[in-house]
């Protein structure tokens, strides 16, 4: 039975918000901006906390890398049935470069000292998209790893997980320990009931430095620039060329647009079927 | 110590220092204190929209709630003016019927400006499921907790904490404003009480579990007989009449509630006999807040869906919020809009912090009712046609927005005890 859950949660820009790039272009913005927990980890959380609630693993801790408003985040994590939290405090130009590589060396420093059997992390964070902790991590810490998870299952001292892949789902068996990610179709994470809310101000949060764990935090990539997209251009139909299938159906177009570069058009009935 | 509790008041001593009309300062509770700690460590005196971290992610988790699994739920309910079950189960699972019932009763153990956020929140997306919260939370909840015996503490509190909707029984059809010329009777037999009467305007007398009735037990002593009942609604006797087809509101059941020789045993009076006039008012006092941060989200709610529209849509080449008519008319609705979220917020840090709050509750419901109406009629203008659709959700703002100058106390009744109170200040 894998007795304690180590769960990762980023706290990101939320969602649902416009995102602006700095007038400098060294970054978006940042202050002001509403947050909250990455998606993908509220994910991560509501698995571990039903894997307590099903009494197979024993305590559900709450990890997050940042400067004091990620402890927002933690407590939301708390309010969802986390046992406690961890803060791992970074701040400044340390905060600004923390990438995968930084958090996933945390990270393994912390499953090591917390005796962590598991560890559960969302498959990407919105605000990056690099989809990297969860590997590296696995890696530093020579555990199997099981990304993209759509079902998770502890049989044992074994940890069953079913995968998304390009070309649909695939079973795997893996000992523990392990490093899990989560994917969208994983669970639908639980609302944060108000006497949970409540209860979650009584639950600790510790705080630790990285220097404590023994990790170096310089990284190893330099942000040259940050833009915006460039604006999508209307395309211009005029002649078209189009492609069927040997069935008769639609396949693509090929149309040119406003730069005589032709773009090419798939159907969308075709593009549809393939999801 | 007082002075940094006061929160806007120091003006007011400052201006005007032959008025003195505040009760000697009571203890506040720790709460409270905690937020001016942290925050006169940076500022001294903190906005009114300062919120400590517990309510802004109550707050924060209100409004998810809402907007998720709520608002797909608003037009249906409305059109069929019926509460959907899910709607009332999950209000009590995420814990928002029993935001001030302590824990030890399977409460949230929150606080009183919780509430009012939460009310808030809901009425953005539903003023009927923020009623139905708001009355459960400042009425029934209040009324229990503050003069319910032990007994009667253990018995209700849990359940309105975690099932039970209860229903506040004060107006009749021959009495509203005038609350106290109430004709239900309840006559002294032995250790029972005969209750005879008709209760109308009755809000969620469909899937109430319960009725605190107001009735008359010694009607030779006026309304110093009127005496709080707790009346289980399967008592025999009691029956729930129609509901009625409302113009607003229609989500939230409102029915006439008929009282035939109900029998009620003396150990389910609330508090005691011929006091129930009393605690009437002073729990309306408070729910008057309630009414305020349900007008005051209604309106801010009805205002979001409008002002993007006006961002978007054209006419005569560029969008309608560029012309300054309009956007003379958003500012304007804009300030009332913040105006009365600081009356709300004001009135609701005073009443926790033991403070004399009646006129500024009075004032803040009155004023925030007359913002609901002004708002959600402005927003209807800037929309158009399309305003004027059920299509839309602005049409169901301008209709439950008119009810919120009549109940709780109608906007002439507030006025009324807001000059009362001025003539008293002007007094000393």
């Amino acid at each position: 039975m894998a007795a304690r859950v180590l769960v990762g949660v980023k706290r990101v820009i939320d969602y649902a918000v416009k995102i602006r790039v700095k007038p400098d272009n060294t970054g978006v913005v940042t202050d002001g901006v509403k947050h909250s927990m990455n998606p993908f980890c509220e994910i991560a959380v509501e698995e571990a906390v039903r894997l307590k609630e099903n009494k197979l693993v024993k305590e559900v801790v709450a990890v997050s890398c940042g400067p004091q408003q990620v402890q927002e985040t933690i407590r939301t994590a708390l309010a969802m049935g986390a046992d406690r939290g961890i803060h791992v405090e970074v701040s400044g130009k340390d905060y600004d470069s923390l990438g995968p590589l930084q958090v996933s060396k945390i990270l393994a420093a912390l499953a090591k000292k917390e005796e962590a059997s598991l560890i559960i992390l969302g498959k990407q964070a919105i605000d990056d998209d690099c989809n990297q902790t969860g590997q590296m991590t696995a890696a530093l810490l020579d555990w199997p790893q099981g990304t993209f998870a759509s079902e998770v299952a502890i049989e044992g001292d074994k940890l069953k997980v079913i995968r998304e892949i390009d070309g649909g789902l695939e079973t795997i068996k893996i000992n523990l320990p392990a490093v899990v990610t989560a994917d969208l179709r994983l669970n639908t994470p639980r609302y944060a009931t108000l006497p949970n809310i409540m209860k979650a101000k009584k639950k600790k949060i510790a705080n630790v430095k990285p220097a404590e764990l023994g990790v170096d935090l310089t990284s190893r990539l330099e942000v040259l620039r940050v833009d915006e997209p460039p604006q999508r251009q209307a395309g211009v139909k005029s002649k078209r060329s189009s492609v069927h299938t040997s069935t008769g159906d639609l396949f693509m177009e090929v149309v040119p647009t406003s730069d005589s570069t032709p773009a090419v058009i798939p159907s969308a009935q075709l593009l549809l079927q393939a999801f | 110590m007082a002075f940094t509790r006061t929160l806007g008041k120091v003006g007011r001593q400052l201006y005007r220092p032959w008025a003195s009309c505040q009760a000697p300062l009571r203890p506040t509770s720790s709460r409270t204190i905690a937020v001016e700690q942290s925050a006169s460590a940076g500022t001294g005196f903190p906005p009114l929209q300062t919120f400590t971290e517990e309510e802004t992610m109550m707050r924060d988790a209100v409004r998810k709630y809402a907007q998720e699994r709520v608002a797909p739920l608003v037009s249906k309910m409305d059109e069929n003016s019926s509460m959907a079950d899910e709607v009332i189960k999950s209000l009590f699972e995420q814990g928002l019927m029993g935001i001030e019932i302590s824990t030890e009763y399977g409460g949230t153990g929150s606080s009183f400006f919780s509430c009012m956020l939460v009310v808030e929140e809901l009425a953005k997306v539903d003023a009927s499921v923020a009623v139905m919260c708001d009355i459960q939370n400042t009425l029934i909840n209040t009324l229990m907790s503050n003069l319910g015996t032990e007994e009667q503490k253990a018995k209700y509190l849990p359940r309105f904490a975690t099932d039970m909707i209860g229903s506040f029984c004060l107006s009749e059809a021959g009495s509203g404003s005038d609350a106290f010329s109430m004709k239900t009777r309840a006559e002294k037999q032995k250790d029972y009480y005969i209750i005879n009467g008709s209760k109308m305007w009755i809000t969620s007398a469909e899937h109430a579990g319960v009725f605190l009735v107001l009735a008359n037990a010694d009607v030779s002593a006026g309304y110093r007989g009127i005496t709080c009942f707790i009346v289980d609604r399967d008592t025999e006797g009691l029956e729930i009449g129609k509901k009625e087809n409302k113009l607003g509101l229609r989500a939230s059941s409102t029915c006439a509630v008929n009282f035939d020789n109900v029998k009620v045993h003396e150990k389910n009076i609330l508090g005691k006999v011929g006091q129930g006039y009393k605690y009437a008012i002073g729990m309306l006092n408070g729910g008057r807040i309630g009414i305020a941060a349900q007008m005051l989200g209604l309106a801010q709610g009805c205002f979001d869906h409008a002002v993007p529209y006006t961002r978007q849509r054209m006419q005569f080449g560029k969008r309608i919020f560029d012309f300054q008519g309009l956007q003379h008319q958003i500012a304007y609705v804009a300030t009332q809009l913040e105006a009365a979220r600081l009356l709300t917020y004001n009135a609701a840090r005073l009443k926790e912090a033991g403070r004399p709050f009646v006129k500024e509750a009075s004032m803040a419901k009155y004023f925030a009712a007359e913002v609901a109406t002004l708002t959600t009629s402005k927003c209807i203008e800037w929309m158009g046609g399309v305003g004027f659709t059920k299509d839309y959700p602005v049409e169901k703002y301008y209709r439950d927005c008119k009810i919120g100058t009549i109940y709780e106390g109608t906007s002439n009744i507030q006025l009324s005890t807001v000059a009362k109170l001025l003539d008293q200040e002007y007094n000393s």
